[in-house]
């Protein structure tokens, strides 16, 4: 057992960086199949020398696979670490290797899609937005450098743990760890969704006056008793600090109505209808043309 | 605005870049605000790019392509509606009827990924074959024609309204009455709300929800950045998981008692 064939960091971080374009050839057969094969090459290359051995290799990897691309990782790392094994003649055979991967597949992809897609990225890219929004040139920046740092950093040390821990880790994986990291998720999530419901669903009733009220004299700034030139301008806005309104008459919009209840309630309505309306199957596309339609009709209508 | 040679190439070197990442979903060129930058980047129209980045990008938060489902394309939208953006040469003031124009081709992209990924099938047939040979030489390269087919679906119709040019764009702008892109403006508006409702349906359970209650009360308060929120979300999670464990009377019993783990947590000040 002299001569033990060992993959080095250096192939490991070429799997690593393979590991980036594993959904390049996502079909819908076996979906990740392709760029599954293709990241662990370096590994397999290192591995296997014989033409017959790497056949079978490739084979065994272009099974079905399928999961959040980041999550792959850890299974990349444990099906090296299988590998390794089996080439340096452990009883370790392909059903062995495709149960691995389809057992931690399932369970990971339950992780990785509320962590990533559906709280990391919605927080990181409503911070990006909200500064794009303003035109600066640190939205973008901001988006780019910390979704790839997060996500480079994760696939990383993923990997290393998944390839140190070996098939060990599926009983790590049964435990409570990944409910609590899906869990974490979804309560962070569900924190930070109404915030960006209430800060950037637009939905403005402004046109529609529910009263216009003459007010009394004294509570608004009256520009006929205001001195000429400078001096009015500088008045007006003294009295306008004090707290006088700017017109005789006080116009109350529907919208000052709704934000009086709670501010983003419209917001807040619209995406429980979005919510209703999906879980009756209606297809997304249908329901983001049902809304431009309706601000559209709404709009000249004079409603919003 | 028209664009020299060196501009145009540029403009459709950036799609590639963004329709390989709609597939690869790693860099994330493809995510509105960051293809979007890159366009204006490159044409020298940075910041009305920005600006209509971050309107896609918040149109865009909730789409994510979970398991096999395919979410609208948000590189196509960012990418053409960036371009036209810049040939139509309005600035600031186009933006709202890019964002427009943004949202039907989110919908036209989604046909061409279904396409594209059919058209994967096939080449991961041809891998097949590869890798009964024990080459791994066709595999890297049948992988690398792969994502380059992905990076062709963003860059042919990128080179595609590029050819149609500054003017037919312009013209079919101005075509547009203020009444319709108004509407769709206010229209998009509201749709931002779809992607945060796909959201919700896929996290939301019975436990959670009083997070939601939560979130929307201190969302009123303005002084609260989205950081500030996010910490306090983050040790609300904690706060909870570890409750949840201390409890001794339930074995996780969520369902049932939503409202004791915010008391609890009250209760801990």
């Amino acid at each position: 057992m002299a001569d033990q064939i060992k993959l080095t960091k250096s192939d490991r971080i070429h799997v690593w960086w393979r590991s980036t374009f594993l959904q390049g050839s996502w079909n819908y057969e076996r979906m990740q199949n392709g760029g599954w094969a293709y990241s662990l090459i370096p590994a397999l290359k290192k591995l296997y020398t014989t033409k017959e051995d790497r056949a079978a290799a490739l084979k065994r990897h272009m099974e079905f696979f399928n999961t959040h691309p980041y999550v792959a990782s850890p299974i990349i790392g444990v099906t090296m670490a299988l590998e390794e094994e089996r080439s340096n003649g452990a009883p370790i055979d392909d059903v062995t290797i495709q149960g691995v991967k389809v057992g931690m597949m399932g369970p990971l992809a339950g992780v990785g899609d509320p962590v990533f897609w559906f709280t990391a990225k919605p927080i990181i890219g409503a911070l990006a937005a909200s500064l794009a929004l303003g035109g600066s040139i640190m939205g973008p920046i901001l988006y780019f450098v910390v979704w790839n740092i997060i996500r480079m950093a994760f696939m990383w040390y993923t990997q290393e743990l998944g390839y140190k821990a070996g098939s060990a880790i599926t009983d790590d994986l049964s435990g409570g760890i990944l409910q609590d990291i899906t869990k974490g998720a979804s309560i962070l999530g569900m924190f930070i969704l109404p915030a960006l419901i209430e800060r950037w669903v637009n939905v403005d009733f402004s046109p529609v006056k529910v009263s216009t009220i003459k007010q009394a004299s004294g509570a608004y700034i009256d520009w006929n008793k205001l001195p000429a030139g400078a001096k009015g301008v500088k008045e007006a806005l003294v009295q306008q600090k004090a707290g006088l309104s700017l017109d005789k008459y006080k116009v109350t919009t529907l919208q000052d109505n709704l934000n009086q209840l709670i501010p983003g309630l419209a917001a807040l309505i619209i995406t429980f209808l979005c919510m209703w309306l999906l879980k009756k199957k209606v297809s997304p596309i249908i329901i983001i043309f049902g809304l431009f339609a309706f601000g559209v009709i709404m709009h000249v209508l004079g409603v919003m | 605005m028209n664009l020299n040679a060196i501009q145009m190439i540029l403009v459709v070197l950036v799609a590639f870049l963004a329709g390989m990442e709609g597939i690869l979903d790693e860099f994330h060129f493809h995510q509105p605000v960051v293809a979007c930058a890159l366009i204006g980047l490159v044409t020298g129209q940075l910041v009305p790019c920005i600006i209509l980045g971050g309107s896609l990008q918040m149109i865009a938060l909730g789409w994510s392509n979970v398991g096999a489902a395919v979410a609208p394309d948000a590189a196509l939208a960012a990418i053409a509606s960036a371009i036209i953006l810049v040939l139509g040469g309005q600035g600031r003031a186009g933006v709202s009827s890019a964002i427009a124009i943004a949202v039907p081709l989110a919908v036209a992209g989604l046909l061409l990924t279904i396409l594209a990924r059919t058209l994967a099938t096939l080449i991961v047939h041809i891998m097949d074959r590869a890798a009964e040979e024990g080459s791994f030489a066709k595999i890297d390269m049948w992988q690398m024609i792969a994502i380059a087919m992905q990076g062709l679906r963003i860059a042919i119709p990128a080179a595609l309204i590029l050819a149609v040019g500054a003017g037919p764009v312009k013209a079919m702008l101005n075509a547009m009455p203020t009444w319709l892109t108004d509407g769709l403006s206010i229209g998009g508006g509201m749709v931002v709300a779809v992607g945060y409702a796909m959201v919700i349906n896929m996290m939301a359970t019975r436990e959670v929800w009083p997070f939601f209650v939560l979130g929307f009360v201190l969302a009123a308060i303005s002084e609260l950045t989205l950081i500030a929120l996010g910490g306090i979300g983050v040790a609300m999670a904690l706060i909870y998981l570890n409750l949840s464990k201390m409890g001794g009377s339930g074995n996780g019993g969520g369902g049932s008692n939503t409202g004791d783990p915010v008391g609890d947590i009250i209760d801990k000040y």
